[in-house]
């Protein structure tokens, strides 16, 4: 069973976002596990904008790779250059030093699942 | 379907409690339920690379040619040549259609005159099981399937020789002289008793390494747990089939369904040589084999496209199913195989391109998801054991 944290929120492509100015955004546990170790990450640049549902990164593993959705509107503020450098940390802590994007918020988000739907969204 | 219920109804291996005690991601492969990763993919294809890595290969189809016409019967169902080979060794191979396109690739072993076996894909156990009952006619030869009472697990790596040489109660003389491609009848103890194994000295990760088949009931789990517990002071660790599949690339080997499939045939696939056009029979008279026409004129032609290898100059791996182009852009191929390669650091990947594309050091891309990632053919395999 993988780890849920009940403070975040999430969306069901498998992001989570730490609310805040900026907002946090990062992949769970369960995206983490299913792809296997993550070996490549690609991520927007500081500055660019984002929208959410849309693609803005990749995220790669021996196995697999998965599109990385921006769960929010905004402007990206900061990217996690360690977890760049060293992406098996998506694994290790995808809820801490695995965090991937800092967004600065445009409007108010919507759409996004709480803790409990995204448990039940993932089964597990 | 979901996976949960294709999982539900996938066949267990005889180590399945071993693989959940262990806290493997099981996955549906093939209809069975095996074992993807224990924990960390890389770790588990390092070990292999460095030390050693044990698999469960339960899933793949064993299945024996019984009786005097055996190796008689085998030269005219596969593409290789049988009737001569000596008792112990082993021989990558192939069943053909009559086209000439490959229906599966496999190892044969003979273990004893009129004994062999022969080892197929799991996806291609109903098919392979099939055409062999099918091609034997009225031959004395018995075909008997054995994969639901065998277990098959797999000891790979540079440590692999000490490993066994360390299990307790698995005796097998002459070990450490078992050459490559090469079997040897041993036993391993349990509660006791000697029960059989047959050890091969083959593998599908391009290291060192022996491939051990034992009845599943009365000696996986036993040997499974020996083999472990021994294998532990050399850095053995159990592998799931991710590390197997970036290790058999990074080995330049074929998976069916990837690089091998119906509609390609050996020579395509660069594996030519494991068909025998010229085979005899007993009498030294030519011997018609399933697919020698088709064969026979396609060794005599250039094929419409090859397997090379790619090897990606930027971060992004080409996967299965993308298209290869010329840095330009005009469409030569497809990819087979792709992922970032654990051991080189790079993106590696095999293709189907056209022949005027395949020459060494060609610059091509690939399409990665919408975005010409650059690339250059090399020959396989990419990686080569010290």
């Amino acid at each position: 069973m993988s780890q849920i944290p009940a403070e975040l929120q999430y969306t069901a492509e498998h992001e989570w976002v730490a609310a805040g100015e900026p907002a946090t955004v990062g992949i769970t546990a369960h995206a983490a596990d299913a792809l296997g170790d993550v070996v490549y990450l690609e991520l927007p640049e500081v500055g660019a904008a984002v929208t959410a549902g849309e693609v803005c990164g990749e995220i790669e593993s021996t196995k697999s790779v998965s599109e990385l959705f921006a769960p929010v509107d905004g402007t990206v503020v900061e990217v996690n250059t360690a977890a760049v450098d060293d992406p098996s940390v998506v694994n290790a802590d995808p809820y801490g030093a695995g965090w991937l994007l800092k967004v600065a918020v445009s409007g108010e988000p919507g759409g996004l699942l709480s803790a409990a739907q995204y448990t039940d969204l993932v089964g597990d | 379907m979901s996976d949960d219920a294709v999982a539900a109804e996938a066949r267990p291996s005889p180590l399945h409690d071993e693989h959940v005690a262990l806290g493997a991601t099981l996955v549906p492969f093939a209809g069975w339920s095996m074992p993807l990763r224990y924990g960390s993919d890389l770790a588990e294809h390092t070990a292999v690379r460095s030390t050693a890595g044990l698999f469960d290969l339960s899933h793949m189809a064993e299945i024996w040619l019984l009786g005097p016409e055996a190796g008689a019967f085998l030269d005219h169902a596969l593409v290789g040549s049988f009737r001569g080979m000596a008792v112990g060794r082993a021989r990558y191979t192939m069943i053909c259609v009559e086209s000439g396109a490959v229906l599966d690739d496999l190892i044969v072993y003979r273990t004893a005159d009129e004994a062999y076996l022969v080892v197929a894909n799991a996806a291609n156990h109903d098919p392979v099981l099939a055409a062999l009952r099918e091609r034997v006619g009225d031959r004395d030869v018995t075909v008997e399937d054995r994969t639901d009472t065998t277990a098959l697990i797999a000891v790979q790596g540079p440590r692999a020789l000490e490993i066994l040489e360390a299990t307790p109660g698995l005796a097998v003389e002459g070990l450490a002289d078992l050459r490559y491609y090469a079997a040897l009848e041993g036993t391993f103890d349990v509660d006791g008793q000697a029960r059989p194994v047959l050890v091969a000295r083959t593998g599908y990760t391009g290291e060192d390494g022996f491939e051990l088949f034992v009845d599943a009931d009365t000696v996986g789990v036993p040997l499974w747990r020996a083999l472990l517990a021994a294998g532990e002071p050399f850095g053995l660790v159990p592998a799931g089939l991710a590390a197997r599949d970036s290790l058999r690339l990074e080995a330049g080997m074929p998976l069916y369904g990837h690089e091998l499939d119906l509609t390609v045939t050996p020579y395509a696939a660069g594996l030519g040589r494991v068909v025998k056009l010229d085979k005899t029979d007993a009498d030294g008279a030519p011997l018609d084999f399933v697919g020698r026409a088709a064969l026979y004129a396609r060794a005599h032609s250039e094929p419409a496209r090859v397997l090379v290898g790619l090897v990606g100059e930027s971060r992004r791996a080409a996967r299965q199913g993308y298209d290869v182009t010329t840095r330009g852009g005009t469409h030569v191929g497809h990819v087979t195989s792709g992922a970032p390669s654990p051991t080189l650091g790079v993106p590696i990947a095999m293709a189907y391109v056209t022949p005027e594309a395949s020459a060494e050091g060609t610059e091509l891309a690939v399409d990665v998801r919408g975005r010409l990632e650059p690339v250059h053919v090399v020959p396989l395999p990419f990686y080569r054991r010290p």
